[in-house]
């Protein structure tokens, strides 16, 4: 019998798209924590993107339907242990995102020594993923899914979404 | 409850600045590999979980009532998104609490009587108008945001992992009510005066989110929060003050009086409650 390797794991991971942005899959997303195999067990452990992502538990029922067989036993849970943040996202999740008509997200950065009160000051800024031109309005910090953000393009005069950089 | 000192009289630059962490390292409780808690710090730590997620659990129905009566589609789609946020929000904690005491998070959610919810009376307004949720979700907003600073070293791990996620998205809400408020402020005199009757009648009740956790010094000392409650009260109000000053808004009374988190609860509340415990009343034991 073939001996399960990690490699095979994440390149299984590989094929689990996105339920909501499909061109991705959990791993371009960096969803995926940590693939732990001991013996007869199979353990992955998954970072939620968002605290209230009504999609958490179909990601982890496609991640666990996919790994369904390649070892005795499979787990998979959702942690907190580390914080999802949109700096996870791979460059080749950059490249499938743009591609697709999203703007990718802009650094995260750490985000956690400064107080909560100074966001304000923020000002979110996206480069159109159509034309490339970085002359662009935020419409609405909220989109269809709570991972995207809205812009329009003063050039191309095209709307498009963000993934919001969290 | 009385609160005593809002105080936001100190200089922000050394208030508003980052929570100070506890003074000395505190030990690692909760989750794998962390210590486990004394008793008091245990039941403390279940009053924190508790109101916390009330409050953003009744904060978020009551937002969603604007989904499709919003000012304007965007609006729409923001609201519904700020509720989602915050129930999602309240379901972590209600999952930290029952993984803290036992219990089911869905029985927390919708099991209790209306007297039972724990939420800042802040919350037991009704929506009314634009301006009135607004300067609520404002008040609501920021001083959940000192909260949060507050809990981002927690001693207690597991309560750590969720906020550091909670802070990040929280982000895009402050965003967000900030441009309202400034909008609403700046955008001529009947909209102005509608934020500003809002916010005075409101203030009282604001100062109430961070207030009415028994033993929240308790926690302090454990490391689980920062700095007491009071503390934290002062530091949300040092940092908004020059805010409030720039717009010309109403600042904080010195103090409010009263109970802050029940069990007296209003009829708003109430017909809140009916409706989103109607599905699960209707069959208690179905199945999802």
């Amino acid at each position: 019998m073939k001996v399960l390797t990690r490699e095979a794991v994440w390149e299984a991971l590989a094929e689990v798209p996105d339920p909501e942005i499909p061109v991705v899959s959990v791993v371009d997303l960096g969803l995926v924590h940590t693939v732990e195999l001991d013996g007869e067990l199979l353990r992955v452990e998954l970072l939620p993107t968002f605290v209230g992502c009504p999609a958490l538990e179909l990601i982890r029922r496609s991640v666990t339907d996919r790994l369904a067989g390649m070892a005795q036993r499979v787990e998979v849970e959702m942690t907190f242990a580390v914080p999802w943040t949109s700096d996870r996202i791979t460059p080749d999740g950059h490249r499938k995102l743009r591609q697709s008509g999203f703007a990718p997200p802009g650094p995260a950065g750490a985000g956690d020594a400064r107080p909560l009160f100074a966001t304000i000051a923020m000002r979110p800024t996206a480069t159109c993923p159509w034309c490339g031109s970085a002359d662009t309005t935020l419409e609405n910090l909220f989109g269809p899914t709570l991972c995207r953000t809205m812009f329009w393009c003063n050039r191309c005069r095209q709307p498009f979404e963000q993934f919001k950089a969290v | 409850m009385t609160t005593g000192d809002p105080a936001a009289t100190g200089d922000p630059r050394t208030t508003g600045g980052p929570a100070a962490t506890a003074p000395r390292a505190p030990e690692a409780l909760g989750g794998p590999g962390g210590a486990l808690l004394a008793p008091p710090v245990n039941q403390a730590l279940g009053e924190l979980l508790l109101a916390m997620a009330d409050d953003e659990f009744v904060i978020g129905y009551w937002d969603s009532e604007w989904t499709g009566i919003a000012p304007v589609l965007e609006e729409d789609v923001a609201f519904a998104s700020l509720a989602q946020d915050e129930i999602g929000h309240a379901q972590a904690l209600y999952q930290l609490l029952a993984d803290l005491e036992g219990g089911d998070p869905d029985e927390l959610a919708y099991g209790r009587a209306p007297e039972g919810y724990r939420h800042a009376r802040l919350l037991d307004h009704p929506r009314t108008d634009w301006a009135f949720s607004v300067a609520r979700r404002f008040l609501y907003d920021t001083a959940d945001a000192a909260r949060l600073d507050a809990l981002a070293a927690s001693a207690y791990q597991p309560l750590a992992g969720v906020v550091a996620k909670m802070r990040r998205e929280e982000a895009y809400h402050l965003l967000h009510m900030h441009a309202w408020v400034e909008r609403l402020a700046t955008g001529g005199q009947e909209p102005r005066a509608r934020l500003v009757a809002a916010m005075e009648r409101l203030w009282p009740d604001a100062l109430c989110v961070l207030d009415g956790i028994e033993g929240d010094d308790l926690l302090a000392e454990a490391g689980v929060l920062a700095e007491p409650m009071a503390a934290v009260r002062r530091r949300w109000l040092a940092g908004l003050a020059p805010e409030l000053a720039r717009l010309g808004l109403p600042a904080p009374p010195a103090a409010q009086t009263g109970a802050c988190r029940g069990p007296g609860r209003s009829d708003d509340f109430r017909w809140l409650w009916e409706q989103f415990t109607m599905v699960r009343r209707s069959d208690p034991e179905a199945v999802w």
